[in-house]
């Protein structure tokens, strides 16, 4: 991400802010904000029956003649380079057809990283896949097996004998510091953001607080493993993969190997999980290319440590936070500079900083981050990159200086909520933090909160009530496809290749394209998960429901605009143009006269026309760049922390949201408490441990780090406000990410509550409350 | 995994006779073996599988109570008996693993399990002396959280992970085994070895042997006893530090004590000093913390597990401070 | 030498490392039980034997011989879904649903075992003969099965509900 990026990025927004609104998308708000029926109902998952009774085919399911199976061997070095490979043994075991490594790769190119300028940009890292002898990272993927059974493959694979010559490598996060990178932009954003003298006003603020917050490294360890299944039929490539970037990783892949982009077809119609994990990485294109070799369908799942060594998790951060304020409680400074890790072959930075800029206005700003180079496996985006880590400095930050000036953190929170965006000056397109707020503290019962840090105990059990913001920027993808197919039976198929990872994609969708297409909502069937059907971009950033809402929208005034020429002139509708109709009780209406409509059918029979479809994208995602558009939510969290272990037992969670129109409240409590859920793991367990001496991750299995068990997870309390966004289609933002920010500081806050401790290293464990 | 033969033993001889050889493993349940095999640091060629031998829980004439090696340990944690005299010792299983794991495990599997040290089980990328003597041990310096302060060697620092086999050693359960050398009784405080300079070698159990069964001698604590798991997660983990403790009282006194600790050493570690300290003498807190405080004199902390004395001390004392205050 | 799966007798396999899991996913495409981490760590490929609810990770497909397996796809499927699936899907017990088979097992034979007695980690009284299912009592009753998409709620309200409906 590049000076120039921030250069142009930075124009457009200029532009944007004199272009009037309603030449914008969303200028006008969506119709359907006012109408609706099937949206905002509780519906269960439609594909809820496939899933309980084990039906649901996930990537490692798909049955093939002649299937045959890999292993994977990975480098136990960190920097260095092969100097002997002796696959002899491992040929000749039973069951083997193959062994592939660096020798008999077939010669790739690499991928583009991921970028914002290319949506088939879907690399991690840019380093070649087992191209050469270099090791670059530990874990680093250096053989491949291929046999007729998984247990040979994996017997086979422990029969490589490797040598390697040992390089130094860099493996400890302090001894980085000196050669930080500086970037020039974060994502979007610019990294660099000074706004007045915030040191000088730090100093003279006659209140202030100024620490360090420390996040490790975490994976997302998504129940299912990575897999796929890879079949080549003649040139032409068939991949069963897990993934949440269908489309795009089929375009890239067919750069990657040199095919046309119609010879590759990715299927992921589900997807056990991904929080960012499942993007394109190495072991799709060593399964290709050895099924390649092999010239026999493969399948390959990673082993659990697989996924470590090779797929990687969130950043660990170390984060200094500075606030100061004035008599009054307003910030006068607001400071938040850090250090993460992303290596130079990496692609995704953890912009923790990100969220700082838009939650509250203060009289002065620093705002910075620095990468620090290390010789890791790339890390990549997980659930809430930035946000979720860095609301957790900053709202511990502000708990810490509401204490310390003996306020209401609420209240000290409410002061500085700003009017426009606080660094952009760009008007909110809608913002009702203070409301969530309000609502939250009401349900919760804040006001039995005793301000006094360890002065409520129960037995040997210690109580607290913390609270902390929440936060995700809303975002629209571009190049997002839909096709309507509309039947003359009245029915209407929505397909596009988005997918389904348990956000509730197809039952969301068919909800809005009920509404969309005034159909009751059992006439809609969705297809996704296909790279066949029109394209969508990946699931990422929160962006897919708004994104596919927009492509839906676009398709259903495409679908008008054919309806109309195909009604003709003996119609009631004759003569009226696209902007002067809508689409409502299965048929097609004047807006002005309703009287004047025709049904589908009739419109469909009379033109003897079994079925009619049109495929439409999405309008370019402008609305973003000129409005300030922005979920928030409150957390409150009340818990015990025993004063014989210092365990921490979390009793009652409450996330009060402002995200817009929520669609589905069944599937958005869902998503809502996944991501708290998540949020409770960050806050107190999850961490992956690296070793600095050698550069390996040493708990690479679910026994060894911690997510959180059932008996972990207390009932959660989701409510929101529900107000839409004027400017976003169906007036929703993506609730997918937002529900694990705020969560680690409202339970570092509630611990403090509980025991006058301040831990601002995560997580929480118990020793650190002994 | 490397090719295995799998043979199942209809009695305990013709058990011994298949096990005894190199190559061989008995297998109970095998939710530990099996997980080691895949991780390459077992690798038998042959699996004998004793989960067929006897199950059997019985009270015998002396009054003691006979578990077979093979009782899955989700049925000795909710037989009756075990309940009403032991109730620790099924508290401790129930602690343990989760309940799937519990319903596959036997009880001679769980004295045989090996430890969960993080290094033990990377055989691709660390050293370890209990897996490999003389390679040398990468916990010392590494991640030693979940490692032991007592009874540790400079070859090992690795903890013994069960939750059964502590209650059982503050029981005074004993360990009936058969052998070529013909049976023997072991007690289980005296079955897991401490690691010196062999941390190779868990137990004290020869080539061949079998576990038949293991014997709980009638327990004056079921009325005051406890089983106190602390962990990272609130279930589902193995332990920072367990502690199972049985008491009796006579006239604000206390008379019998038994106590061990879990999680703190390479093997179950029954609490011989802290028990003296306690034995006669009043339930009050300075004497939870002279117990405490002579049964950790001798610990060897690291960085990442210095923790554990406090946690030691404080559980050891609540855990005393409940059983001799109620009317548990 | 045959396992009962689902009520059809299937051979062992020649391969002894061959897992009761990979029996039944490669061997006989009865994918619905699922491999979360392959080392009884997450609880994905539950499955019950004689009843009893195991990891078919750690179960070599030779330890099931004689014995009887029920999957996911054997507790109910299609129109004739067991209760707890239909109460999964009513409460939203799942998101990817890629654990949910093997919580389902999970909660099938979890509601036997608290109807014979059989007292958890947390029930106080461990003498008592019987039972009462509070949350925290199913929470920990279901702390083997790991989900990571957060559905936790929903699926201790489901078993909850169809605990509360077998008792009626």
């Amino acid at each position: 991400m590049s000076k120039t990026q921030n250069a142009i990025i930075s124009s457009v927004r200029t532009v944007m802010g004199w272009v009037p609104a309603q030449w914008l998308p969303g200028g006008t708000p969506d119709p359907l904000i006012e109408r609706r029926a099937a949206i905002g109902r509780q519906a269960s998952r439609l594909d809820g029956p496939l899933k309980v009774a084990g039906e649901a085919r996930f990537a490692a399911e798909v049955a093939m003649d002649r299937l045959c199976y890999a292993a994977l061997v990975h480098s136990p070095v960190t920097r260095g380079r092969i100097t002997r490979l002796d696959t002899g043994a491992a040929e000749t075991a039973p069951g083997v057809i193959l062994v592939m490594t660096h020798r008999t790769m077939p010669r790739i190119g690499t991928l583009p990283l991921i970028g914002i300028t290319d949506l088939s940009a879907v690399g991690n890292s840019s380093i070649p896949i087992m191209l050469d002898a270099e090791i670059r990272y530990n874990g680093q993927v250096v053989a491949a097996v291929v046999a007729e059974t998984q247990e040979q493959a994996d017997h086979a694979a422990s029969l490589i004998e490797i040598d390697y010559a040992i390089d130094a490598a860099r493996t400890r996060f302090q001894d980085a510091r000196p050669d930080a990178r500086t970037p020039a932009s974060l994502l979007m954003d610019k990294n660099h953001v000074s706004i007045g003298n915030a040191e000088r006003e730090l100093k003279r603020a006659p209140h202030r607080v100024d620490n360090m917050y420390r996040t490790p490294a975490q994976n997302h360890n998504a129940i299912e493993l990575h897999a796929v299944t890879a079949a080549w039929e003649g040139d032409s490539l068939v991949l069963h993969d897990a993934t949440q970037m269908i489309a795009p990783s089929a375009a890239a892949l067919a750069k990657l190997f040199g095919l046309k982009r119609e010879q590759v077809r990715v299927l992921s119609p589900f997807v056990g999980g991904g929080f960012g994990g499942k993007g394109l990485w190495d072991h799709q294109i060593v399964a290709i290319a050895a099924a390649r070799l092999a010239g026999r369908p493969l399948r390959l799942m990673l082993s659990r440590e697989g996924v470590y060594r090779m797929i990687g998790g969130r950043s660990p951060s170390e984060q200094r936070v500075a606030i100061g304020a004035d008599a009054e409680g307003r910030f006068t400074a607001l400071l938040h500079t850090g250090y993460s890790v992303m290596p130079p072959y990496g692609a995704c930075p953890e912009p923790y900083t990100l969220g700082t800029r838009a939650l509250y206005g203060a009289r002065s700003f620093e705002i910075m981050q620095r990468h620090l180079d290390l010789d890791i496996v790339p890390n990549t985006f997980m659930r809430a990159p930035g946000e979720a880590i860095g609301s957790f400095a900053v709202e511990s930050a502000i708990d810490e200086l509401a204490h310390a000036m003996g306020v209401d953190p609420i209240a000290l929170r409410l002061r500085n909520l700003p009017e426009r965006h606080p660094i952009s000056g760009a008007p909110f397109s809608q913002h009702a933090l203070g409301q969530a707020y309000a609502e939250g503290a009401k349900r919760f019962g804040w006001d039995r909160r005793h301000a006094e840090p360890g002065t409520v105990r129960e037995g040997e059990w210690r109580i607290g009530m913390g609270c902390a913001t929440g936060s995700f920027p809303y975002a629209r993808m571009p190049g997002a496809n839909v096709r309507i197919t509309l039947r003359g039976d009245g029915t209407a198929v929505i397909a596009c290749s988005a997918q389904e990872m348990g956000m509730g994609t197809a039952t969301v969708q068919a909800q809005h394209a009920a509404d969309r297409l005034g159909l009751p909502l059992e006439a809609i069937s969705v297809e996704l998960g296909d790279s066949a059907l029109p394209a969508a971009p990946m699931a990422g950033g929160s962006s897919q429901t708004a994104s596919i809402a927009g492509a839906i929208a676009a398709a259903a005034t495409k679908l008008a605009g054919e309806l109309l020429r195909l009604a003709g002139n003996d119609s009631p509708i004759a003569g009226l143009r696209a902007g002067e109709v809508q689409l409502v009780e299965e048929g097609i209406a004047s807006i002005a006269d309703p009287t004047r409509r025709e049904s589908y059918r009739s419109i469909l029979a009379r033109a003897a026309r079994e079925a009619i479809a049109v495929t439409a994208a999405g309008s370019a995602p402008l609305e973003f760049l000129k409005f300030a558009m922005h979920s928030s939510s409150a957390i409150f969290c009340e818990l015990r922390v025993s004063a014989v272990t210092g365990e921490v037992r979390v009793d009652r969670l409450l996330g009060s949201f402002d995200c817009g129109t929520i669609l589905n409240p069944k599937t958005a409590a869902s998503q809502f408490r996944g991501g708290m859920i998540m949020g409770l793991g960050l806050a107190l367990m999850e961490e992956t441990l690296f070793d600095e001496r050698s550069g390996r991750i040493m708990n690479p299995s679910l026994a060894d780090y911690h997510i959180p068990a059932h008996l972990d997870v207390p009932e959660i309390d989701v409510i929101w406000t529900g107000i839409p966004d004027p400017r976003s289609p169906l007036g929703a933002r993506g609730i997918g990410e937002i529900g694990i920010t705020g969560v680690a500081a409202a339970v570092a806050n509630a611990v403090f509550n509980a025991t006058g401790k301040r831990i601002r290293d995560l997580p929480i464990t118990l020793d650190k409350l002994l | 995994m490397t090719p295995i033969s799998y043979s199942r033993a209809t009695s305990v001889a013709e058990a011994g006779r298949l096990a005894d050889g190199a190559g061989a493993r008995l297998l109970g349940g095998g939710t530990n073996l099996v997980d080691l095999m895949r991780k390459g640091v077992e690798r038998p060629s042959r699996l004998v599988d004793v989960s067929g031998l006897s199950d059997a829980i019985e009270l015998a004439r002396s009054g003691s109570l006979v578990i077979g090696a093979a009782a899955r340990n989700s049925a000795v944690a909710a037989h009756p008996l075990v309940r009403q005299r032991y109730p620790m010792l099924a508290r401790a299983i129930l602690a343990g693993a989760s309940a799937q794991i519990r319903n596959m495990a036997t009880v001679g599997g769980n004295l045989m399990q090996r430890t969960r040290c993080l290094y033990f089980a990377d055989v691709a990328g660390s050293r370890c002396n209990k897996r490999e003597p003389g390679s040398g041990c990468d916990a010392v310096g590494g991640f030693n959280r979940y490692h032991a302060v007592l009874g540790t060697s400079p070859a090992c620092i690795a903890a013994h992970p069960s939750d059964m086999c502590v209650a059982l050693a503050a029981l005074d359960a004993r360990v009936q085994v058969s052998g070529p050398g013909g049976d023997r009784m072991i007690p289980l405080v005296d079955f897991h070895r401490l690691p010196g300079d062999r941390p190779d070698r868990d137990t004290v159990l020869d080539p061949g042997e079998v576990i038949v069964a293991v014997e709980l001698p009638a327990s004056p604590f079921a009325g005051r006893s406890a089983y106190r798991k602390v962990r990272d997660r609130s279930s589902y983990a193995f332990a920072l530090v367990s502690v199972a403790a049985g008491l009796t009282m006579r006239e604000g006194r206390i008379e019998e004590v038994a106590i061990a600790f879990g999680g703190i050493a390479p093997k179950p570690w029954r609490a011989s000093r802290a028990e003296a300290v306690l034995r006669g003498g009043p339930a009050a807190g300075a004497a939870f913390a002279a117990a405490a405080d002579a049964e950790l004199a001798d610990a060897a902390p690291l960085a990442g597990n210095a923790f554990k004395l406090a946690l030691t001390r404080r559980t050891l004392e609540a855990v005393l401070s409940e059983l001799t205050g109620g009317s548990l | 030498m045959a396992i009962r799966i689902n009520g059809s007798d299937v051979a062992v396999p020649d391969d002894a490392r061959v897992s009761l899991l990979d029996l039944l996913r490669e061997g006989l495409h009865l994918t619905g039980t699922k491999v979360g981490c392959n080392q009884g760590a997450c609880g994905a490929c539950t499955v019950l034997i004689d009843g009893q609810r195991v990891l078919s990770c750690l179960t070599l497909a030779a330890q099931a011989d004689g014995r009887s397996v029920t999957t996911i796809e054997g507790l109910g499927s299609g129109s004739d879904l067991h209760p707890l699936q239909v109460a999964f899907i009513e409460h939203d017990g799942f998101q990817c649903g890629y654990c949910t088979p093997g919580q389902i097992c999970a909660a099938a034979a979890m509601l036997r075992e608290v109807e014979a007695g059989i007292p958890s980690y947390v029930t106080a009284d461990l003498a008592a003969e019987r039972l009462t299912l509070s949350r925290e009592e199913v929470r920990e009753r279901m702390s083997g099965n790991l989900c990571r998409c957060g559905a936790h709620n929903g699926i201790v309200e489901a078993i909850l509900r169809v605990a509360a409906e077998h008792a009626a």
